[in-house]
This record gives C-alpha cells, sequence and structure tokens, in this order.
C-alpha cells in the first residue's frame, strides 16, 4: 500500500467528478440507440406503388424461435391488389410478449417486409394489448400500442422515447417525428 | 441567571435543529456527491435537483416496521439508539462558531468534554451489538468497538500537542490563539494528519468503515435495527461525520477566525472549513478501499499511536525549551 497509490486514486475520482455524468435522464431525455437496434417490428411498404412487401409466405412464422408471429394468408384480389405478389397477409399478427427481439423474421422475410424498428417502450397492462396486429405494425405507425393510447387520451402527438443517428435503409419509408 | 439559562436553551435548540438540518441534507450532499464521483447523477426526482429526497427518505423510514427482535434485550435495545443520538448531538456543543457569544457552552474543558461525548457514543454501540441477541451485531459491535477505542487513543494522543501549544482545554480559546500566533495545522502538520487519519476511524468512513462491513456482517452493530431506531444510528453516524469535520476545522483550521484577513463573519467561516473537510471525506469514501480488519487495528496500535506520541514528546520538549507557550 504506498501513499503514491492513494494519491493517484484520488486523482481519478475527483477527474470523474469533474466529468459530466454517464446517466441518461430518461424519460426527460431520449435515449441514444444505435442504427441496428432491435425495438418494434415495421411492417413495410413498397414506396412507389403504396403495396405491402408483406406476400402472406409465413417464412417469418417458421423462422422465429418464440413462436411469435401469426400469419394468415390471402389471395390478392387482382384488380385492387394489397401487395404485389399473388397472396397477402390477410391477419399479421406478432405476440410482444413472446418475442424476444432476436431479427430472425427480418432475416427469413424473402421480400424485406418485416424489419426490426427502434420502438421499445411497449409496456402495457393486458395480454391482449401486447398482439400487435397489421395496423399496428404497418410502416406509417408511430408509436407502441400504449403509447398510441396515451396520445389519444391527451390529444398529443406521440412522443418516442429514442434517438438514431440515422435511420437504417432496411426501415424503407419509415419516419421517426 | 434564568435569563443566562433561557439564553443557552435558546442556543443549544438553534443548535440541535442546525445540526438535524445539516444532516437531512448531508445525506442529500452524500448521495450526490457519491453519484458525481461514480460518473452518475445521483437522486434528483424528489423536489428540484433532488433537494426533497431527505424528507422522501425520512417519511419511508417512519413508515417502514419496527421490527424488535425476540432474542433481544428490550431495555437495552431500546437505549443504544438513544445513546449513540443524544451524544453525538452533544458533542457540538463546545463547538465555537463565532466569537465570543457564539458557543453554546463555553466549557474550560472543552476539548475533554467532546472526548467524553464521543466515547460515551460508543456505549451505543457497543449496547446495540450486545441487545440485539443475534451473532451478525454481537461481532459487529465488538469491531466498532475494537477500532473505535484504539483510534480513540490515536486521537487524543494527536491533540495533547495542540493544547500543550496553546496552553488551554477551551476550544473557544484555542480559536483565539490561532487568530493571533496562526493556524495549528501549519505548526503541528503530522499531529493534523494523525488526527484526520484516527478521525476517519471515529467517524467509521472509508477506509475504516467497519460499522458497516456488509461483506462480512451484514450491517454491524445495526444490524437488527429497523425503522426510526435504525435511523437514530444513521443520524448518529452522519453526525459523527459532522461534528467531527467541525472539530478538525476548529482546532487545526482556525474555526470560525476569517482567513487571509478576510471580514470576520460568525458561522460562515466556520461552516466554510467544516465544508471542506466533508468533502475531503466524501472524496476519501469515493476513491479508497476498506482496509483489513487486522491491519486497521495494527495500524492504530503499531503507527498511529507511537507516531502520535512521539510528536507529542517533541512537542513537550519545544513547549518546555520555552518555545511558544
Ligand atoms: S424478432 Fe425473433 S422472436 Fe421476435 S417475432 Fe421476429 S423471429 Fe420472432
Ligand atoms: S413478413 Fe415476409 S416472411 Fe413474413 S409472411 Fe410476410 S413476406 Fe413472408
Amino acid at each position: 500500500m504506498s501513499v503514491m497509490a492513494l494519491a493517484k486514486a484520488l486523482g481519478i475520482t475527483l477527474r470523474h467528478f469533474f466529468s459530466k455524468p454517464v446517466t441518461i435522464p430518461y424519460p426527460d431525455a431520449p435515449v441514444p440507440l444505435k442504427p441496428r437496434f432491435h425495438g418494434r417490428h415495421v411492417l413495410t411498404r413498397h414506396p412507389d406503388t403504396g403495396l405491402e412487401k408483406c406476400i402472406g409466405c409465413s417464412l417469418c412464422a417458421a423462422a422465429c424461435p418464440a413462436y411469435a408471429i401469426y400469419v394468415e394468408p390471402a389471395e390478392n384480389d387482382p384488380e385492387n391488389p394489397v401487395s404485389i405478389g399473388e397472396r397477402y397477409a390477410k391477419v399479421y399478427e406478432i405476440n410482444m410478449l413472446r418475442c424476444i427481439f432476436c431479427g430472425n423474421c427480418e432475416e427469413a422475410c424473402p421480400t424485406g417486409a418485416i424489419v426490426m424498428g427502434y420502438e421499445f417502450e411497449l409496456a402495457d397492462y393486458r395480454y391482449a394489448d401486447f398482439v400487435y396486429t397489421k395496423k399496428d405494425l404497418l410502416v406509417d405507425t408511430v408509436g407502441s400500442k400504449p403509447q398510441r393510447r396515451e396520445a389519444k387520451e391527451k390529444k398529443k402527438p406521440v412522443k418516442l422515447g429514442f434517438e438514431v443517428p440515422y435511420v437504417r435503409p432496411e426501415l424503407e419509408g419509415v419516419k421517426y417525428e | 441567571m434564568i435569563g443566562a439559562l433561557f439564553v443557552t436553551a435558546v442556543k443549544a435548540l438553534v443548535l440541535i435543529l442546525a445540526l438535524l438540518f445539516a444532516f437531512a441534507y448531508i445525506t442529500w450532499i452524500m448521495r450526490r456527491g457519491l453519484a458525481r464521483f461514480q460518473v452518475r447523477l445521483g437522486p434528483n426526482r424528489v423536489g428540484p435537483f433532488g433537494l426533497l429526497q431527505p424528507i422522501a427518505d425520512a417519511v419511508k423510514a417512519i413508515f417502514k416496521e419496527d421490527i424488535t427482535v425476540a432474542q433481544a434485550d428490550r431495555l437495552l435495545y431500546w437505549l443504544a439508539p438513544l445513546l449513540a443520538f443524544t451524544f453525538a448531538l452533544a458533542a457540538f456543543a463546545v463547538i465555537p462558531v463565532g466569537p465570543d457569544g457564539w458557543v453554546v457552552a463555553n466549557l474550560d474543558m472543552g476539548v475533554l468534554y467532546v472526548f467524553a461525548a464521543s466515547e460515551l457514543a460508543i456505549y451505543g454501540v457497543f449496547l446495540a451489538g450486545w441487545a440485539s441477541g443475534s451473532k451478525y451485531p454481537l461481532m459487529g459491535g465488538l469491531r466498532s468497538i475494537a477500532a473505535l477505542v484504539g483510534y480513540e487513543l490515536a486521537l487524543g494522543m494527536a491533540i495533547l500537542p495542540v493544547v500543550l501549544m496553546a496552553g488551554t482545554l477551551n476550544l473557544q480559546e484555542i480559536v483565539e490563539w490561532q487568530k493571533q500566533h496562526g493556524y495549528f495545522i501549519v505548526y503541528q502538520l503530522p499531529a493534523f494528519l494523525i488526527y484526520f487519519i484516527a478521525s476517519l476511524a471515529e467517524m467509521s468512513r472509508t477506509p475504516f468503515d467497519f460499522a458497516e462491513a456488509e461483506q462480512e456482517l451484514v450491517a454491524g452493530f445495526h444490524t437488527e435495527y429497523s425503522s426510526t431506531k435504525f435511523v437514530a444510528f444513521y443520524i448518529a453516524e452522519l453526525l459523527h461525520w459532522i461534528v467531527g469535520s467541525a472539530l478538525i476545522a476548529t482546532l487545526f483550521l482556525g474555526g470560525w477566525d476569517a482567513p487571509f484577513g478576510l471580514p470576520e463573519i460568525p458561522v460562515l467561516w466556520l461552516f466554510v472549513k467544516w465544508a471542506l473537510f466533508i468533502f475531503l471525506v466524501l472524496w476519501i469514501w469515493a476513491s479508497w478501499f476498506r482496509t483489513r480488519y487486522d491491519q486497521m487495528i495494527r495500524f492504530a496500535w503499531g503507527v498511529l499511536l507511537p507516531a502520535a506520541t512521539v510528536w507529542f514528546l517533541i512537542t513537550a520538549y519545544y513547549v518546555v525549551k520555552g518555545g511558544m507557550a
């Protein structure tokens, strides 16, 4: 135990005393996320035609290790197609309580329809509310179910608790206000 | 007579309130300060900057369940926190915060009184450990007492040179002496160092915070205490820190005397010097490790006490030879 070492310890702590705290005061301040963060999924659309990318093939459901995805396909009406393929997903549900946010669904998807987004504030009260349907996942939906519910009650826009340096290109057409 | 008594009573009341207020905010300073040393923010949710946190803590502590262990010796179990609390509070009575009237009790044996009070506070530790009727508090209490007694000796030895030079046990006069001749930290640097190190043990702060060696002893002597009784111990512990810092400032840094010829304002200068030591202790707390128990005891008896004795003899020789007294 040398006195020098003790003095050095004092020096180190004093330097830290005057440095900026690493604490992020969430929810007062947004959490900085990395662009490849795995948050709530997004079902993307073709930006030019506005058609859904998902063709209802259920490969994502097959790849999902947590059995969190349920897909029910249906034939496209040729006159008025929902997606560009023969079929589209009539029902597309992800159970956010089962999901482990591994991203396998995104990797399995042949059309790049399901993509991991950034939203992580998914906590809710009822089991049923954790099942995210197409309307909760499609590209223009901003915020998780509880966030949107709160925003509706307070008549304010959804306030997201994160910030990213850039939105990665797979999240085609996704804009976070 | 009655008038003087009344004045003293008012002073004492003000002092007690001030100390309890200081205690409440020392918890805040401690938590915020330690957090900053660890690059965190610390409690900042209750009120602006978390300034209402102590109140929230107090409310929470009061509403905790008050458990008395079945094996406990009821009377002593109750008495221990009271003792610890009262004597920790009492020690401040003789510390002058300004010239002349700015002290609750201008005792001629002020230094002795402080020591008596802090020695009596050890009884709180001892009785708590013993009366809890449980192994951990007993061991923790024994360890705390052994440590406190060991360091109390070094503490007393380190104060003697100061007393010798100033030629008085009255803290007010010791401050007056320093006002005239310069601060004791200059004349008595070794005594100051010994005193400061021993004080750390006395306040049970890092690196000698054996009272709360969580890893080994759960929480030492107050393991079995909860709710308000625990708070009493907690207050006592932090009051030792508060009083100890004020005492060092008084003994070695000239107490209420304004340094560098600055204008004299009662309370303020003692407060500044006091805050300096509060910060120093906090800084050490955030930086160093806790020593091993046997190392600590060996250090007290093998290093601090002999060093203090030698320095005492040197000072005594100097004073007798007609140095400064
Ligand atoms: S992220 Fe993983 S667990 Fe979640 S739905 Fe996709 S494949 Fe399933
Ligand atoms: S999201 Fe992709 S993998 Fe899943 S059903 Fe649609 S197209 Fe198939």
